[in-house]
C-alpha cells in the first residue's frame, strides 16, 4: 500500500508521482483529494489533489510542488519508498454535467487537479476551453495531456517565455466577451489567482467554480480549521467543499487563514532542506 | 480540593487502615462512614501545568482499600442503577477492601470493557456516585464512595500485571461485521461481535486508532498507553483495524456490505463539525475550534516542538468559549503549550458548568482564570490575527426549559481583554459524511441517525451508536450503545 510507483521531476520544484492505492483510484471522482502524512508520530497531515487515477493499476497520480517540509520530504522520496498514511478521497466531487462551453483555467500547480475536471467536463459533451498559466515556460504542465482533450489551448506566462505574456485574467476576459459567453468557468490555482479570476468573470454573469486547499487536519469535518466564509456564511471545505461558487468566496480572509503558521513553515522548510542537502551531501560522498 | 503530598496520603491511609482493623469487625455503618475519604494523589499543581504527564496518579493499595471500606455494600445498590453499564459496584469494592484484586477486575469485565479508560473519564459524581447513600448521608455527593477512582485502581493493578490474556474468541463463523470508528463505541462493538466468532474490521479515518480518546482527551487526563492497550487486546482477539479509511469516501456503507460482503455494519463515527458562536471575528487567524487545537496538541502531538511537523501557535493569552470538560481540557492544554494567561469565559455560573467538578477543579488549580456570567460578543482583530474579544456581562433570569436559570445579557455591559488566541468549545454539530454519502438512511433533524433501541437504523444490516446518534455524550454511553447494538448484531448473525 502507499508505494510510489513512478516519480518524473515536471521542473525544479515540481513532481508527478503515482502511487499505489488501489481503493482510491476505484472510488475517486473529479475534484477530491488525498491527505497524506510522511510520518506516522510526528508528521503533519497534508491535503492534495488528485490529478489522475488509473484502477486497473491500483494508483492514483498527484502532482506536488516542493515548498513545505513534507512537501519537500515527500519530492526526496524515490520509486519503492511507502507513503506512511494516504487517506481518501475526500471532499465532494465535482458536479459534472453539460453545461455548453466550459472554461478551465489552471494557475502554476493548479492545472493537476484541473485535469480529471476537464476530463469529466469534456466526457460530459462540453466544448472545452483550457487556459494554463505559469509564472514561466518551464512550469507549465500537463500542456500534452490538456491539448489532448481541448478543444481550444491558451497558455500564457508571466514571463512571456511560453504563449502568451500576461495573467490568465487577460484571456478570460475576452472569452467572456465572446457570444455566445461560456457557460461555466473552473478556475483553480493559487487563492489570488482564483479571487481575480472571479472578479473577471462577475461582470458577464458567468458561473465560477473554485478549488480551495486550505490548511486541514483531519479532512473529514471534525476540526473546523479549514473553514472559508462563502456568501457570508461559514463552510467547511473538506465536508461542504473543496469547491465553492467563486463569486461567493471571501478570498482575502481565506488567503489570510492560509498564513496562520507562515513563520513556523518557513522555519520547518529551512530545516528540512538543510537536512536534504546534509543527505545530498553524504549521498555524492 | 487540596493537593497533599503523595506519601503523606499514603501515610495517612496506612495508619487509617490499622485503625479499622482494631475495631470490631464486620465494621458497622457509622465506622465506615466515619472512614475520611481518600483524596487521589495527584502532580503539583505549578509542575503540571508545565507537563503533558497523567495529572491524577491514581490510589496506593492502602488507600484503594480504606475507600473501599466505606461503602456499605447497600442491598439496593442505587449506585448499580446510576451506572449506565451496570456494573456490580457493591461486589467489586468489596473485593478491593479484601484485598482481592483480581477479583475486583473480573467483576468489572463482565460488564465494562474499558475500566482503565471509564474509572478516568466518567462523570461519577452524576452517574453512579450521585446516588451513593454514603454521599447522601454525609450531605455531599463529593463525599460519596470514589466508585470512579476505585474502578481505575482495579484496572491499573491488572494493567501492571502485565498483558491479561485475549478474552476467548468463539469458533469462527464465516460472517464478518465491518464497525466503522474506533473510538468508545466501535472498540466496544468489535470486542463483543469478535467475542461471537465474527470476523470484524475496525475502520478508523485517522492515522491512529482510538478516536477521541486519542485526538480529543489530552494525555494528562488519559495516558495514550491505556488506549494502546485496549487496541492491542482487540487485535489480539484477531480484530483487524484498519487506519487511513473514510467510510463513506474510501468505502460508501453500500460497498461494505454489496461489494466487500459485509453482513453488518455498525457506525461509530462520533462527533462531527465543531459549532461556532457565528460571532463577528471568528475566522480570524488564531481561533481555533476546540477539537482542531486538542487534535493539534494530541494525536499531532504539536506540544513537543522540537520533533512534531503540525504547528501550533505559541499563544501567551489564550481565552477558551464554554465550559464543558472540552474546555477544561483545551485551557489546560494552553497552559501546557506555554501561555501565560488562560481565560476561561461561561455565559452561566459554576454551578450550571457541564463539566466535572474534578476538571473544574484542577484547572483552577493549575491557574486557568475563571469568568463567569460572561460571554464573548465579537472577536478582535488587526491584520487578520486575534487580537482581543469584548465580552459582555451576564445575570440569572428565570429557569428555562432545561430547568437552568437562564443567563440575560447586561445591556451596555461591554468590555474588552486583550487575546491572541481564542478556543471555541461549545460542542458540535453532527457529521454529514455518513449521512450525505448513504442514500436513505434515516436522520433527525440534527443529523443525528436514528436508531431503535437495539441500535438498528432503517437501512437492513446497518446499526449506530455513540455521539452519531445521542449528539455529544460520554465514552460510558457511547460503550452502553455499543453493547447493544453488538448484541443485536451476533443476534441477527445466528444461524
Amino acid at each position: 500500500m502507499n508505494q510510489i510507483l513512478f516519480k518524473e521531476q515536471l521542473s525544479p520544484e515540481v513532481f508527478r508521482m503515482r502511487i499505489r492505492a488501489p481503493l482510491i483510484a476505484e472510488e475517486r471522482q473529479p475534484g477530491q483529494f488525498v491527505i497524506l502524512q510522511l510520518d506516522t508520530e510526528f508528521g503533519e497531515r497534508i491535503p492534495l489533489t488528485i490529478a489522475d487515477a488509473d484502477p486497473a493499476e491500483g494508483s492514483i497520480t498527484l502532482i506536488f510542488q516542493a515548498v513545505g517540509k513534507s512537501t519537500k520530504l515527500l519530492g526526496q522520496m524515490q520509486v519503492g519508498d511507502k507513503i506512511a498514511n494516504l487517506v481518501g478521497p475526500l471532499g465532494r466531487p465535482t458536479h459534472i454535467a453539460k453545461f455548453g462551453t466550459v472554461v478551465c483555467v489552471g494557475g502554476g500547480i493548479g492545472v493537476a487537479p484541473l485535469y480529471p475536471i476537464a476530463q469529466g467536463m469534456k466526457r460530459a459533451g462540453n466544448r472545452l476551453i483550457m487556459v494554463i498559466g505559469a509564472r514561466t515556460k518551464e512550469l507549465v504542465i500537463l500542456e500534452k495531456e490538456m491539448r489532448a482533450i481541448a478543444d481550444e489551448v491558451i497558455i500564457c506566462t508571466d514571463d512571456g517565455s511560453y504563449g502568451r505574456q500576461g495573467l490568465v485574467t487577460v484571456p478570460l476576459k475576452e472569452l467572456c466577451e465572446r457570444a455566445p459567453k461560456p457557460d461555466l468557468a473552473v478556475a483553480i490555482g493559487p487563492p489570488v489567482m482564483m479571487k481575480f479570476c472571479a472578479l473577471t468573470t462577475k461582470p458577464y454573469a458567468v458561473p465560477t467554480v473554485v478549488s480551495l486547499n486550505t490548511i486541514m487536519v483531519d479532512g473529514t469535518g471534525m476540526c473546523g480549521g479549514c473553514r472559508v466564509t462563502v456568501g457570508g456564511k461559514t463552510k467547511f471545505v473538506c465536508v461542504d467543499g473543496p469547491e465553492f461558487d467563486g463569486h461567493q468566496v471571501d478570498f482575502d480572509q481565506m488567503i489570510q487563514r492560509l498564513g496562520s503558521y507562515r513563520e513556523q513553515e518557513k522555519l520547518a522548510a529551512a530545516g528540512c532542506q538543510l537536512h536534504g542537502e546534509a543527505v545530498q551531501k553524504g549521498l555524492q560522498e | 480540593m487540596n493537593t497533599h503530598a503523595p506519601e503523606s496520603l499514603q501515610e495517612a491511609a496506612r495508619a487509617e487502615w490499622s485503625r479499622l482493623q482494631a475495631l470490631p469487625q464486620p465494621l458497622k455503618p457509622r465506622d465506615r462512614l466515619a472512614i475520611p475519604p481518600q483524596e487521589i494523589p495527584a502532580q503539583d499543581p505549578l509542575a503540571r501545568a508545565k507537563n503533558m504527564r497523567e495529572v491524577a496518579l491514581g490510589y496506593f493499595e492502602e488507600q484503594a482499600r480504606v475507600e473501599a471500606a466505606r461503602c456499605l455494600q447497600c442491598k439496593n445498590a442505587p449506585c448499580v442503577q446510576g451506572c449506565p453499564v451496570r456494573i456490580q459496584i457493591p461486589q467489586f469494592i468489596a473485593a478491593i477492601a479484601a484485598g482481592d484484586m483480581a477479583k475486583a477486575i473480573a467483576i468489572i469485565k463482565e460488564t465494562s470493557l474499558l475500566p482503565a479508560v471509564c474509572g478516568r473519564v466518567c462523570p461519577q459524581e452524576t452517574q453512579c456516585q450521585e446516588p451513593c447513600t454514603v454521599g447522601k448521608s454525609l450531605k455531599s455527593v463529593g463525599k460519596a464512595v470514589s466508585i470512579g477512582r476505585l474502578e481505575r485502581y482495579a484496572a491499573d493493578w491488572a494493567l501492571a500485571q502485565g498483558a491479561p490474556e485475549a478474552p476467548a474468541v468463539a469458533p469462527p463463523t464465516g460472517k464478518k461485521v465491518a464497525v466503522v470508528g474506533s473510538g468508545p463505541a466501535g472498540i466496544t462493538v468489535a470486542a463483543d461481535v469478535r467475542r461471537a466468532g465474527h470476523a470484524v474490521v475496525l475502520f478508523e479515518a485517522f492515522h491512529k486508532a482510538g478516536g477521541v480518546l486519542v485526538y480529543g482527551i489530552p494525555e494528562f487526563r488519559l495516558p495514550k498507553a491505556i488506549v494502546r492497550a485496549e487496541l492491542d487486546a482487540l487485535r489480539q482477539m484477531g480484530v483487524e483495524i484498519r487506519t487511513n479509511f473514510v467510510v463513506g469516501r474510501t468505502r460508501k456503507i453500500a460497498g461494505l456490505i454489496e461489494k466487500d460482503g459485509f453482513d453488518a455494519v455498525f457506525v461509530g463515527s462520533g462527533a462531527g463539525l465543531p459549532k461556532f458562536m457565528n460571532i463577528e471575528g471568528e475566522n480570524l487567524v488564531g481561533v481555533y475550534s476546540a477539537n482542531e487545537y486538542l487534535t493539534r496538541s494530541n494525536l499531532m502531538k504539536a506540544y513537543d516542538r522540537e520533533h512534531a511537523t503540525t504547528p501550533i501557535h505559541a499563544a501567551q493569552r489564550v481565552a477558551v468559549l464554554g465550559g464543558g470538560n472540552v474546555a477544561m481540557d483545551a485551557a489546560r492544554t494552553a497552559l501546557r503549550l506555554g501561555a501565560q494567561e488562560v481565560h476561561l469565559i461561561y455565559r452561566r455560573t459554576e454551578v450550571e458548568m457541564p463539566a466535572r467538578v474534578e476538571e473544574v477543579a484542577h484547572a483552577k488549580e493549575e491557574g486557568v482564570q475563571f469568568h463567569m456570567l460572561q460571554n464573548a460578543k465579537r472577536i478582535l482583530g488587526a491584520n487578520g490575527k486575534v487580537t482581543g474579544i469584548e465580552c459582555l456581562r451576564y445575570e440569572l433570569g428565570e429557569p428555562d426549559a432545561s430547568g437552568r436559570r437562564r443567563p440575560v445579557e447586561i445591556k451596555g455591559s461591554e468590555f474588552q481583554l486583550e487575546m491572541d488566541a481564542v478556543i471555541v468549545a461549545i460542542g458540535n454539530e453532527s457529521n454529514p459524511l455518513i449521512e450525505q454519502t448513504t442514500p436513505g438512511l434515516a436522520v433527525d433533524k440534527y443529523g443525528h441517525i436514528v436508531t431503535d433501541e437495539h441500535g438498528r437504523t432503517n437501512i437492513p444490516k446497518v446499526f449506530a451508536g455513540g455521539d452519531i446518534v445521542l449528539g455529544a455524550a460520554t465514552v460510558i454511553l457511547a460503550m452502553g450503545e455499543g453493547r447493544k447494538a453488538a448484541a443485536a448484531i451476533n443476534e441477527m448473525l445466528k444461524g
